[in-house]
């Protein structure tokens, strides 16, 4: 029998790959950050209407570390990182796996701006040479990257206004169908200052109460990385749990236990911010694949 | 019934009536927003195809067909026909009924031929298909990686991604429901 050649022929993606997981983990360490390892299985997510954990007997498989991340924060561990592999029931496409792998980090004593930074120093440290070709398209990673709010990206792109979107349950269609496709193809972009009912962890703004300090970062129309500055006001975030959780309900999903422990210490957080980044993307931005698939050793329908 | 986490190319539903298939399927889902699944249906009776969007939570009726065991004889101009191996009844199908299917087609083959009522609209291949080579450019010698690849066009036309070592004239498994190679068969 022959070797099993739809595994054979992803030998070169997948030195590849392993080279930039290094090189990431490289990065990281160079700035004294701490690599952590949190459990994957865990007695409750944090609450999220559009987000389903896969259950594992009476608990979950992790959705996202940051749960147990930001406990290590709020226990005084400065600047975290994490690779992990993470689990969202249903997810499925060119793009998604139900199964994969993240990079979270975490710094005390600043806001979501210096993960942008980060995210261009990031990538110019695994580029050679300040640009990606993927999909024939060029794109150039030369700092500082585009920052467009949501409000600018509705008005500029949107076909109906953000509040009418926002009332009438359109915000995720219009992000999907109208604005995600229009971002410049050359560029970064990160796409920031969502609404608040779309930034479930996230600090409002101070300046402006209708609006959470988070961002999303996009790269040749690829959704890379989701970030905010943290919500440390434990009264605000069990309010906030509850409302994703009664809508939970409603929509008959399985209910969710509190995340009572993250609650409990969350008094005790400095001001932080962190951040998630699909690394399966970012790893077929690097290696000009058009498929998740591609860029990973099996994928589920091969098991 | 049919939820929207269900989707997936190929699925037949009814809507309005009519028995539909999925033939192209999108998933997004942006930043934590909800999950969008983005269908081009062709209707099965009409041939008519159109876009739409679903959301989840959705619920769908499946498309009730009855499968009937035909065998493929031949393609001529009127289209592809088979035979109902119980009642020896021949029936035609378009190749734009067929689709990709068309290419998985090798003479004599046992197939399952959907019913809408008296109505044949689609057909239903077994997992695995042997087709022969019949083009692709020969091995380079000292070419030894096993991930190499290169295109391969087999004798129903269809043109798939191949291992070097694979040469004009062998015979090939493939996968008819992702149309990848499988393995080189032994003869």
């Amino acid at each position: 029998m022959e070797p099993n050649w739809q595994l054979a022929r992803k030998r070169p993606t997948l030195e590849k790959r392993a080279r930039i997981i290094q090189q990431i983990r490289a990065f990281f360490i160079e700035q004294d950050f701490l690599e952590v390892e949190t459990p994957h299985r865990i007695p409750a997510n944090a609450p999220e209407l559009h987000i389903d954990a896969i259950p594992s007997t009476d608990w979950f498989l992790q959705t996202s570390p940051e749960l147990c991340m930001k406990r290590l924060l709020a226990a005084g561990y400065d600047n975290l990182f994490q690779i992990c592999h993470c689990w969202r029931a249903g997810e499925r496409s060119n793009t998604h796996l139900p199964e994969y792998s993240m990079l979270e980090w975490y710094r005390s004593h600043c806001d979501y701006h210096q993960l942008m930074h980060d995210c261009e120093a990031l990538f110019l440290h695994l580029s050679s040479d300040q640009h990606i070709i993927w999909q024939g398209q060029t794109i150039d990673l030369s700092p500082p990257w585009p920052r467009m709010t949501v409000a600018e990206a509705f008005s500029q792109f949107g076909s109906i206004p953000l509040t009418t979107a926002l009332a009438t349950d359109e915000f995720d269609s219009v992000i999907a169908f109208d604005i995600e496709p229009k971002l410049p193809i050359n560029r970064p972009t990160f796409l920031t200052e969502y609404p608040i009912k779309h930034a479930s962890l996230a600090r409002t703004k101070p300046s402006d109460s209708l609006v959470a300090e988070r961002f999303e970062l996009y790269i040749g129309g690829l959704e890379l990385a989701n970030a905010f500055s943290e919500l440390t006001d434990p009264a605000e975030q069990q309010q906030r749990f509850a409302e994703e959780e009664t809508q939970r309900r409603n929509k008959g999903k399985i209910p969710y236990p509190s995340p009572a422990p993250f609650l409990n210490e969350l008094a005790a957080l400095s001001p932080s911010a962190g951040i998630a980044l699909g690394i399966d993307r970012l790893v077929m931005l690097f290696c000009d694949k058009n498929k998740i698939d591609e860029v990973i050793s099996f994928t589920p329908e091969q098991l | 019934m049919y939820s929207s986490s269900d989707l997936k190319k190929g699925l037949k539903l009814l809507i309005d009536g009519d028995p539909h298939v999925i033939v192209q399927y999108d998933f997004t889902k942006p930043g934590k927003g909800q999950a969008l699944y983005k269908c081009k249906l062709r209707n099965m009776i009409t041939g008519s195809l159109f876009d739409r969007t679903y959301r989840s939570g959705e619920s769908f009726e499946p498309a009730s067909l009855e499968e009937r065991d035909m065998q493929y004889l031949y393609q001529d101009d009127s289209g592809y026909v088979f035979m109902d191996k119980k009642n020896y009844e021949q029936i035609i199908l378009t190749e734009d009924t067929l689709g990709d299917d068309k290419y998985f087609l090798v003479d004599n083959m046992d197939v399952e031929i959907l019913m809408y009522g008296e109505r044949a609209i689609g057909i239903s291949l077994q997992n695995f298909v042997n087709l022969r080579v019949t083009q692709s450019d020969p091995w380079v010698k000292g070419d030894t990686a096993a991930g190499n690849n290169k295109p391969a066009t087999v004798e129903t036309g269809y043109t798939l991604q191949v291992p070097s070592f694979v040469d004009q004239g062998v015979l090939i498994q493939i996968d008819t429901r992702t149309g990848n190679y499988v393995t080189r068969v032994k003869e």
